[in-house]
């Protein structure tokens, strides 16, 4: 049942650091992150790990395994052969702070920018009435658990730090989405907020967001896309500019 | 102290779960300069991993609901060691917390009319449980998290608080912490702080609540003069998973049982049926027949066995699994597959379908899972005032799981998260008007030194034992031997290891330097842990009888005179003293509401 598996952690600081090579032991339907704390019992007391849930409701846990970015508490050690050497490093995207802890501090500021819910008033009885349908869209976007590893595996900021900028990736694009679609939000401006504050035209739409994702958020088909179309319909689409053209003139 | 960050506000807000974001809302929103401190990043905390739903009787399934069903229902719940006057505002505001939700962005499931859909729950006589699928925590956490953001209110995350401060008076003038990724120290001078911590799980093996469950409010509120209530009342959740080893202890909704689900044994029968308490047989269907009734006729059936309180379906599984006629690792099976089709499932569980596939390998919809209990809640709390949540400390708040009182000796499922909203409001407003009236005291730096060498003092020992073997140990000894079913021998024998690891505690050390390490952070939380687990166990072993969250097999069943005793514990030095206390007597005009719905 048991076996000891052959481990490559990423150890280091902001100052920089090294894979370290480990031999661990591994029981039966445990998951990586069971490994590094069974790691920080026994061998390695210090090794910086973000954590809570242990159950990929919580998002903490987001690191890139074998270099692809996984939540460590979703990915089984059954999924890898038992010979395999796993290399678990920290997100790329973010700078480290210690070993496998990074700085998501860029996430925190975007979503500070994002202009905030405007409901409209409640029903004369104090209920605001919504049909099922009309918030299952919006509903979708909200099962976000922020592990952000949908903004850690986009290209635009991953390899270009100096978009960060002027984009605020995947994870605010369905934020933004979310609310343009939320049926009691009375803001207008919400496409256009994605175009001129979030950058949503450095996307050219690879899906690796969507890949990437523990939830299975289709982020790109149904969020980044329309949100686009949305502001090409805005901007661009000659009947609505005449409508809004005349509209202004008056 | 030179090397220390310094800070002041009106009302510091140590927590950042429901609970936490909603007092630091209100304590804003009252005008107050607020400060939310949190071990995690923002948005992971525990509420995040509820499931079910909130609790409020908004009567938008059932218009016969009212807050008085509501307040009956939980008091029952509770086997009537609840504080009657926090479930009666808990019973009447929480439809209105749940309300100014939606207009802060939340998105619940809806009714055919489009108001907010309500779900079936254990111990609830109507449907009442606002939901968003099977993630409602996650949908909590995220509107009270971008509420705050939207109002701007800082917030420090990834801070842990290892200290209140007090000033000569012995009213709170502050907390000390620090920062887990530099590990600097930090030092809030505020009036007001109200706890807001959560639970105390992670002194246990077998459990569903995250790392950061150490029952640090709980040991901090004590440390700085607070009394706590009924700690012996722990809620073993009756449904986690069992299998594999490494995801035991995780929760399984009780939506599953709400939705349908049915509990089974290795024969393949309905166990609860067997048992049934004389206490709930007047509202329990009696045949499967009538229970499979309930769930399309819920007026003219009695709800199935399966949707008895908590305490009850735990004790039950536990017995099954203890006759051997459990599962093949341990638990029992709850099987939802084989009454509804895999789209409901899908839709109304989706976390749990997601949960079983990724870390069990297992289909729901086409298999039943194996489940057991654990430890997921304490009901035991800081004694606080009903109406401000303030604790007997001047100056200090509590509210959400850190506070006591509210659930008595059971909490149902769906209280949690309307408790968080109605007192963390209600801690938010009382923290904002103390801070309206008076100011913190200059912070005793003699205390802020000793703090901060206290922090320290891992460091500078050396050849000590590391501090995740005392922590594997301290979860094994309450497994073992303070945890569903309870003797005073055993508990003696708890006692006993306790004090032994309070020793080692002293004389541990950690290794490396303090940025971002796990070690240090966990050799901080540990006496915490102790320290609540000698609450737990001394509470436990003082009270003779079984009722609840607590139950003691050398005294079987409730026994009178304690069902109006609170037993409540106090520092002494550092040991924890006990007492007792007579219960608030409920008024004449809501004892009636039992006998008229009884």
């Amino acid at each position: 049942m048991s076996y000891e598996a052959k481990l490559r952690v990423w150890r280091g600081d902001d100052s920089g650091g090294e894979l370290k090579d480990f031999t661990v032991t591994v029981n039966e339907g445990e998951v990586v992150l069971d490994i590094l704390h069974r790691l920080q019992a026994t061998q390695t007391p210090d090794l910086a790990v973000r954590w809570n849930c242990k159950a990929g409701k919580c998002g903490s846990c987001s690191a890139e395994i074998n270099g692809r970015p996984r939540l460590l508490c979703l990915t089984r050690m059954g999924t890898f052969a038992e010979d395999e050497v796993i290399t678990v490093t920290p997100m790329r995207t973010f700078p480290v702070i210690r070993d496998l802890v990074t700085d998501v501090g860029f996430n925190y500021e975007k979503a500070a920018q994002v202009v905030p819910f405007t409901p409209r008033e409640r029903d004369a009885d104090g209920n605001h009435r919504m049909q099922q349908i009309d918030v299952e869209r919006s509903q979708e976007f909200r099962k976000c658990i922020e592990c952000f590893l949908c903004q850690d595996v986009c290209h635009v900021i991953r390899d270009h730090e100096d978009n960060k900028a002027a984009f605020s990736g995947p994870r605010l694009f369905i934020r933004a989405a979310e609310l343009d679609m939320h049926p009691l939000d009375t803001r207008t401006d919400r496409a256009a907020f994605v175009r001129e504050e979030q950058g949503v035209g450095l996307c050219n739409i690879t899906k690796c967001c969507t890949e990437v994702c523990p939830e299975s958020i289709k982020i790109t088909d149904n969020a980044i896309i329309p949100m686009k179309e949305r502001v090409v319909d805005r901007r661009y689409v000659p009947l609505t500019w005449l409508g809004s053209t005349i509209r202004r003139r008056r | 102290m030179t090397d220390l960050e310094r800070h002041t506000y009106d009302v510091v807000v140590i927590g950042a779960g429901g609970a936490g974001l909603r007092a630091a809302i209100e304590a804003h929103e009252q005008g107050a300069r607020t400060a939310v401190v949190c071990k995690s990043l923002l948005g992971k905390a525990h509420t995040v991993m509820a499931e079910g739903g909130i609790a409020a009787a908004m009567g938008n399934v059932y218009p016969e609901d009212g807050w008085q069903v509501h307040f009956r229902d939980t008091m029952r719940g509770g086997k009537m060691l609840n504080h009657w006057r926090m479930a009666q505002l808990h019973a009447q505001e929480a439809p209105d917390r749940v309300r100014e939700l939606e207009d802060w962005g939340a998105l619940f499931d809806r009714t055919p009319e489009g108001l907010i859909s309500q779900r079936d729950f254990g111990g609830h006589r109507y449907a009442r449980l606002a939901h968003v699928g099977d993630r409602t925590g996650l949908e909590l956490i995220r509107t009270l998290q971008q509420r705050t953001v939207a109002l701007g209110i800082d917030v420090y995350m990834e801070c842990t608080v290892t200290r209140l401060l007090t000033g000569e008076d012995g009213s709170i003038n502050g907390a000390f912490g620090y920062r887990r990724e530099s590990g600097r120290f930090v030092a809030w001078q505020a009036p007001s702080v109200v706890l807001a911590t959560g639970g105390i799980g992670k002194s246990y093996k077998v459990t569903s609540n995250s790392w950061e469950y150490t029952g640090d409010g709980h040991s901090l509120a004590l440390q700085a003069g607070a009394t706590l209530v009924n700690m012996e009342f722990v809620q073993f959740h009756p449904t986690g998973m069992v299998w594999p080893p490494s995801v035991r202890g995780i929760l399984v909704t009780e939506s599953v049982r709400g939705d349908g689900g049915v509990l089974k044994n290795s024969t393949g029968s309905r166990f609860m049926f067997d048992y049934i308490p004389d206490y709930f047989r007047k509202e329990t269907a009696e045949t499967e027949e009538e229970a499979d009734r309930w769930y399309v006729d819920k007026k003219n059936n009695r709800r199935p066995p399966e949707l008895l309180p908590r305490d009850e379906v735990a004790r039950a599984i536990n017995s099954e699994v203890k006759a051997g006629r459990g599962s093949p690792h341990g638990g029992v099976f709850l099987d939802i597959a084989s009454r509804h089709d895999a789209d409901y499932i899908k839709k109304r569980l989706p976390s749990m379908y997601h949960q079983f596939k990724e870390l069990a390998e297992v289909d729901i919809t086409a298999e039943a899972m194996e489940v057991g209990p654990t430890c997921h809640y304490v009901m035991g709390g800081v004694e606080v005032d009903p109406e401000t949540a303030a604790a007997v400390v001047p100056g200090l708040y509590a509210a959400g799981e850190v506070a006591g009182g509210m659930h008595g000796s059971n909490r149902l499922g769906g209280n949690s998260l309307s408790d968080l909203l109605v007192f963390g409001r209600r801690a938010g407003t009382a923290a904002a008007a103390r801070a309206s009236s008076s100011t913190a005291s200059a912070l005793s730096e003699e205390e802020v030194t000793e703090a901060a060498r206290a922090a320290l003092a891992p460091f500078e020992r050396e050849g000590g034992e590391n501090p995740y073997t005392i922590h594997q140990e301290l979860q094994q000894a309450m497994n073992d031997l303070v945890g569903i079913i309870r003797t005073a021998e055993e508990i003696r024998q708890a006692l006993e290891r306790i004090e032994e690891l309070k020793v080692r505690v002293q004389a541990l050390t950690v290794e490396g330097h303090r940025q971002y390490n796990p070690g240090w952070h966990l050799a901080l939380d540990l006496p915490h842990m102790l320290r609540v687990s000698e609450c737990i166990a001394k509470a436990a072993l003082e009270r003779e009888e079984s009722r609840g969250g607590h139950t003691r097999d050398d005294f079987p069943g409730p026994r009178e005179e304690w069902g109006a005793l609170n037993v409540i514990c106090t520092a002494d030095g550092q040991d924890v003293a006990l007492s007792r206390q007579p219960l608030p007597v409920m008024p004449a005009d809501l004892a009636q509401i039992f006998e008229e719905t009884a």
